[in-house]
């Protein structure tokens, strides 16, 4: 099962408002992309939100997925980032 | 599994803090495109060039999407030119077709520099050696990205002083040439002394001939993040400050680690090596400058610079190393001026001197780096400042270059503009004295003796 996965990390930063989770993960639902994990924070108004996902079942390429996140982004008034999990895994991990 | 505090701090870095992977460069052997006929020539190196390279832009921008993590440059290093064309080219001017070639390449494939319009004249120069050499002014002057690199010395066998008699005048001569541009020329040509093979960066990257067919080198970065990592530290010990460094290296070394094996994976051409080289652009923040003055020092060039670039260099080296499976290149801390804004404000703030600098380079990789000098210097002048910094190469056992821009119409006190990565310089002076009877001695300085250490 570990070796199918294709982990990819969302991360949504900006002023906190009604909805953010709800509309990141109805359009994850949509596309067939499954949250493994979330944590989130707000630091003085500011929301702050890692997801970590499953792209296995996505239903679009990565490239795409990355681009609509963002455009989602931008109609919430947020910055949503898409990066494949390794970049995070190389750097902390040995 | 990774958590929210990690995911910031990479993210910090490269929004904040200018981490980026400074080039992915593809090594292209062009051996197998020799030919006696010079058209011939050109066209299987173009035809090599764009086919061997043609998806290296778009998977570069793939992988950037993939990660978020930009990749500034995308280029190409190829054989020296010098041994590709020696038996088609006859004349420096046939030497400059072949340039104009690579140029049409690189525009082709949408690379922004191709490095290895070079020649390896460490001990004696072939005809076609020399050829190369004297069609340089032509080859920079006619070219946009176009690199050229000559290797002068190397502690095995000395100093080739009478390249490095030839390359004061061609220095000049480039200058001349290009002096509508500021002399840009210059800042495409660098003459070394122990050039690596496989060095990713320009204007220095050529595809040595120890090298397989095609190899994907890669050049991280990362001064800005250095600093910030520094600033958190201020006043420990230097356990703390080296620590701090070791683990920031580490980091930035693993995202080129990364780019280097995917871009490997993904173009089919294996990973060469990762430079470890913290090379700094003109953005401000993104400073090795920067990162002195933050180990404590008011300027670059105070008394304390050279103690403190060696230390600066030595855990940049030991934290990359563990984190990149293959390191080679340059790797170290680049101190090009023009490239740097706080080498630039401490040259403004007559902290850093030419002779300065000259000392900086026995314990950095790389040498006299993107330096603006009076476009009246005279070539032999030029020639024994090259002397200088080969010498110190070829004894310490360790890579110098240099990259001298005599600013034709200009003199101290005026700032020359280079423009993008290549930035901005105030012209320095140079010492007046004379070195002609040294520099006009035929022949070489013999290698140095390897026991004896003092």
């Amino acid at each position: 099962m570990e070796k199918t996965m294709d982990k990819a990390i969302i991360t949504v930063v900006g002023k906190d408002t009604v909805g953010i989770i709800a509309k990141v993960c109805t359009y994850l639902a949509e596309n067939g992309v499954n949250v493994l994990d979330i944590s989130q924070t707000i630091v003085s108004g500011y929301f702050n939100m890692m997801m970590i996902v499953d792209m296995a079942g996505a239903k679009k390429a990565f490239a795409d997925i990355s681009e609509e996140m963002e455009q989602l982004g931008g109609q919430i008034g947020v910055a949503i980032k898409c990066q494949r999990e390794e970049i995070f895994e190389k750097m902390h991990r040995i | 599994m990774i958590n929210i505090g990690e995911v910031t701090e990479t993210n910090d870095m490269i929004e904040k803090e200018n981490l980026d992977v400074r080039t992915i460069t593809l090594g292209i052997s062009l051996l197998d495109c020799i030919d006696s006929d010079l058209n011939r020539l050109n066209e299987k190196i173009y035809n090599k060039i764009t086919s061997v390279a043609k998806d290296l832009v778009a998977v570069g921008q793939s992988i950037e999407k993939n990660y978020s993590i930009p990749i500034v440059n995308k280029r190409i290093s190829v054989t020296p030119i010098a041994l590709v064309g020696g038996a088609a080219c006859k004349t420096p001017s046939d030497f400059a077709t072949i340039a104009q070639t690579l140029d049409r390449a690189a525009k082709k494939v949408g690379v922004n520099f191709i490095g290895g319009f070079s020649a390896l004249v460490s001990k004696g120069m072939t005809t076609a050696d020399e050829n190369l050499i004297r069609s340089i002014p032509e080859a920079l002057s006619t070219t946009e990205f176009v690199c050229s690199s000559v290797n002068v010395g190397s502690t095995k066998t000395g100093i080739n002083m009478d390249a490095v008699r030839l390359l004061g005048e061609i220095v000049k001569e480039t200058a001349e040439r290009t002096k509508e541009q500021d002399s840009l020329g210059c800042a495409k040509l660098v003459v070394f002394c122990n050039a690596p093979d496989d060095n990713p960066f320009m204007a220095g990257a050529f595809h040595g001939v120890t090298e397989a067919d095609a190899i994907i080198n890669v050049g991280v970065s990362g001064p800005g993040v250095v600093k910030t990592a520094l600033e958190k530290v201020r006043g420990e010990s230097f356990e703390v400050l080296c620590e701090t460094i070791k683990k920031t290296a580490f980091k930035v070394t693993r995202v080129g680690q990364l780019v280097a094996k995917e871009a490997s994976k993904k173009l089919g051409i294996p990973f060469g090596i990762i430079d470890l080289s913290l090379a700094p652009t003109p953005a401000i923040g993104d400073s090795v400058a920067d990162i002195l003055c933050e180990i404590g020092l008011e300027y670059a060039g105070a008394p304390g610079t050279t103690a403190a670039l060696a230390l600066l260099n030595d855990q940049v080296k030991k934290g990359g190393i563990m984190a990149s499976s293959y390191v080679g290149g340059l790797s170290g801390a680049f101190i090009p001026v023009s490239e740097d804004q706080g080498m630039i404000n401490a040259v403004e703030a007559g902290a850093l001197t030419l002779e300065k600098l000259e000392a900086m380079t026995c314990v950095c990789s790389v040498g006299l780096d993107m330096i603006a000098v009076p476009g009246d210097t005279k070539a032999t002048t030029i020639s024994g400042i090259i002397a200088d910094e080969m010498a110190i190469g070829m004894v310490n056992q360790k890579t110098t270059a240099v990259r001298l821009i005599p600013v034709i119409g200009k003199g101290v006190g005026d700032t020359v503009e280079f423009g993008g990565l290549l930035g901005h310089a105030p012209v320095m002076p140079v010492n007046r004295f004379s070195c002609d009877a040294f520099v006009n001695r035929k022949g070489r300085i013999p290698a140095p003796v390897h026991s004896f250490k003092n």
